[in-house]
């Protein structure tokens, strides 16, 4: 089993969740404990690529082989 | 663990309040999230199902992971709820000088066991550290270390599912009991399902749960505090931190820094002795490298965990430094929780959390607790399994079918689970029983240390040596904990118990910090063990010829070829790049 694969879609889910959710919530009170940063769309979109990249790899070296 | 398991207990022995908390809400994206999580952590283990058929899969994976997988594992393991919570304790309780628990200790550890030690371990092709002291040395010395370390890898899995349940029942309200059962049936399902190789490739989707859930904070929190230049300036500012708040090496001419010890007992206690003893002798952590799919990758396993392990101190000290910034700054908004008046450090990462953490993020680093839970569970219970079965039980009853072996390795499993909670309920009743494992933990550690140096090292070190070096230097160990203690502690549990039989208090001997008292006990454990293992070894006759040590001693082991690898790759090189980062961290950190 390639381990970059569950690794790639659990944080490409993640991505999209927190990426959705902090723009579906922009101006929502609760972004003053993060001192007004949009912190779920910033780290969602980080994580999001992350597990892209995973993914990436992984169908790569799948194809390779 | 069982290292920085000290910094967590000392500060509260272990008891949580959530005194001055106040409790999130939960929106249904923190709990997705969750969910999510604990799904893949079980797929994962259902998945590699197929690929357990002997009992050399189960307990070994077949030897057939690759080292970057290794790699990541290796530190994951180590990676429990507490050596987050206890880490950013540090932070908040001794600054900067926390990171020595890293640069001075766990990295060059690392480093050694990778290039130096890798090639016995791996090479001898023991299925455990237990069965290599039964090659090296003889039956005594492996069932004294089989012994102890199965208890306390069930003993220290019990604390640390104590230490979520009891953290989870305070800060959210969950039932006690029903996280101490859902969260030890996820771990049995997925190591009894998938073996050793579930628990490592659940530990490096853990490692990446952990960065990603606990980052932001450092971030977050940086930017509060002023940056870098505002953080400095309010811990120097502060009392109890000073001048020391910043540097990890400047202040320890003398004993005036905040861990109360100096320069020499930094570099050889808590570097020398504790941190190559446990990084180099624990099972739970060599167990991931003997996975590992060559001699090569075996060898980079924990050279490869020592370069995001390095970077650690960003994300759990950092935070707990600031957290105290804030906390001794008088404008209102964050502070360190109280516990009777004093602050309570064990709160002082999850308390931050709740602090700037929006829901979605919120889900995310509970998970991340979560998972940084179970893999340090995990770890220890893959490690328990394999040393139950192959150096008691097959000890005991040798012959067994391969088919038999796989049968009781399920069963170590479950049993070892159950005697967690076991121990967890024990725990949750009775908080001195920490204490005490903290102190055995100890005990254990620094003189095993000595023995493997001479065994790996010297042919001449043998099974007499070995055995009694053991037992005295434990013994002097806990003697030595019995004459000494640390400035305001009672006598008892936490050391100077000589005083309570007879001894008169003022010819025990006296430190700053307990911190300091630890370290000490730990240099005079190694010495004891070491002088008497040699001394031994040479008044008596060697136990093994130079043939039979072949491949058990570094100097009668085949060199490792590894030409053939990318020059980046070979663990000389790769190991040297990561000692001069972690040189040049000294440095700038100075």
């Amino acid at each position: 089993m390639d381990l970059r694969l569950p690794i790639g879609y659990v944080f490409t889910i993640y991505g999209v969740m927190l990426t959705g959710y902090g723009a579906f919530t922009k101006s929502d009170a609760m972004y003053a404990k993060s001192l007004g940063m949009n912190i779920n769309l910033i780290w969602g979109v980080i994580m999001l690529v992350f597990g892209l990249v995973m993914l990436f790899f992984a169908k790569k070296a799948g194809k390779g082989a | 663990m069982f290292l920085e398991i000290t910094s967590f207990l000392a500060a509260t022995g272990g008891a949580i309040s959530t005194e001055g908390m106040a409790k999130p809400d939960l929106h249904v994206i923190d709990w997705t999230i969750m969910a999510i999580y604990l799904a893949f952590v079980l797929g994962i283990g259902f998945a590699l199902k197929k690929y357990m058929n002997s009992a050399e899969d189960f307990f070994l994976s077949g030897r057939s992971i690759p080292g970057w997988v290794c790699g990541l594992a290796f530190i994951s393991a180590n990676l429990g709820a507490q050596e987050l919570l206890g880490m950013a304790a540090s932070g908040a309780e001794y600054g900067i000088m926390t990171s020595h628990f890293y640069w001075v200790g766990a990295i060059p550890a690392m480093v050694f066991l990778g290039i130096f030690m890798m090639p016995m371990y791996y090479g001898s092709k023991a299925k455990s550290v237990p069965e290599y002291l039964k090659m090296r040395y003889n039956e005594p010395t492996r069932v004294f270390n089989s012994v102890s370390f199965a208890f306390m890898t069930v003993a220290s899995s019990g604390i640390s599912m104590h230490a979520l349940a009891d953290l989870m029942h305070a800060l959210l309200g969950w039932n006690y009991y029903a996280c101490l059962v859902v969260t030890s049936v996820i771990v049995l399902a997925y190591v009894l399902k998938g073996g050793l190789s579930s628990a490592i490739y659940n530990e490096v989707l853990q490692f990446f749960m952990i960065v990603f859930g606990i980052a932001p904070l450092a971030y977050i929190a940086l930017k509060d505090v002023g940056g870098w230049d505002g953080l400095t300036a309010k811990l120097q500012a502060s009392q109890h931190l000073g001048e020391g708040a910043m540097h990890s090496w400047a202040q320890t001419g003398g004993t005036d820094n905040p861990m109360g010890v100096q320069w020499y007992g930094i570099l050889f206690g808590l570097g020398f002795v504790l941190s190559f003893g446990y990084w180099t002798t624990n099972f739970a952590e060599v167990q991931r490298a003997l996975a590992a799919n060559s001699m090569g990758a075996a060898r980079r396993t924990p050279i490869i965990g020592a370069i995001p392990k390095m970077l650690f101190p960003a994300i759990v000290i950092l935070p707990g430094m600031i957290a105290w910034a804030l906390t001794s700054d008088a404008n209102p908004g964050y502070s360190i929780p109280l516990k009777e008046g004093a602050p309570n450090y064990n709160q002082v990462l999850p308390s931050m959390i709740f602090h700037y953490f929006p829901n979605g993020l919120l889900g995310l680093a509970l998970t991340a607790l979560m998972a940084s839970f179970m893999s340090g569970m995990a770890a220890n219970v893959t490690a328990f399994n394999t040393v139950w079965t192959y150096d008691l039980y097959k000890t005991m009853k040798p012959n067994q079918t391969d088919k038999q072996l796989l049968s009781m390795g399920k069963y170590a499993t479950v049993f070892g689970i159950v005697a967690a909670m076991g121990f967890a309920l024990v725990a949750s009743r009775w908080n001195n029983i920490m204490s005490i494992l903290q102190l055995v933990f100890g005990f254990v550690n620094a003189p095993l240390f000595a023995t493997f140096l001479l065994g790996m090292f010297t042919r001449r070190s043998n099974g007499v040596g070995s055995f009694w070096g053991l037992v005295i230097g434990t013994s002097t160990a806990v003697l030595f904990h019995g004459a000494t203690f640390a400035t305001n502690n009672a006598f008892g549990v936490k050391g100077g118990w000589l005083a309570l039989i007879g001894v008169p208090a003022e010819k025990l001997i006296q430190y700053p910090k307990e911190m300091s008292q630890n370290f000490w006990i730990a240099i005079v454990a190694f010495s004891t063990t070491f002088l008497v293992n040699a001394v031994l070894s040479m008044a008596t006759k060697r136990t093994k010829s130079d043939e039979e040590l072949r491949g058990l001693v570094y100097s009668l082991t085949p060199k490792h070829v590894d030409e053939n690898e990318p020059w980046i790759l070979r663990p000389a090189v790769l190991g040297s790049i990561v000692m001069v980062a972690v040189i040049v961290l000294n440095f700038i950190f100075w």
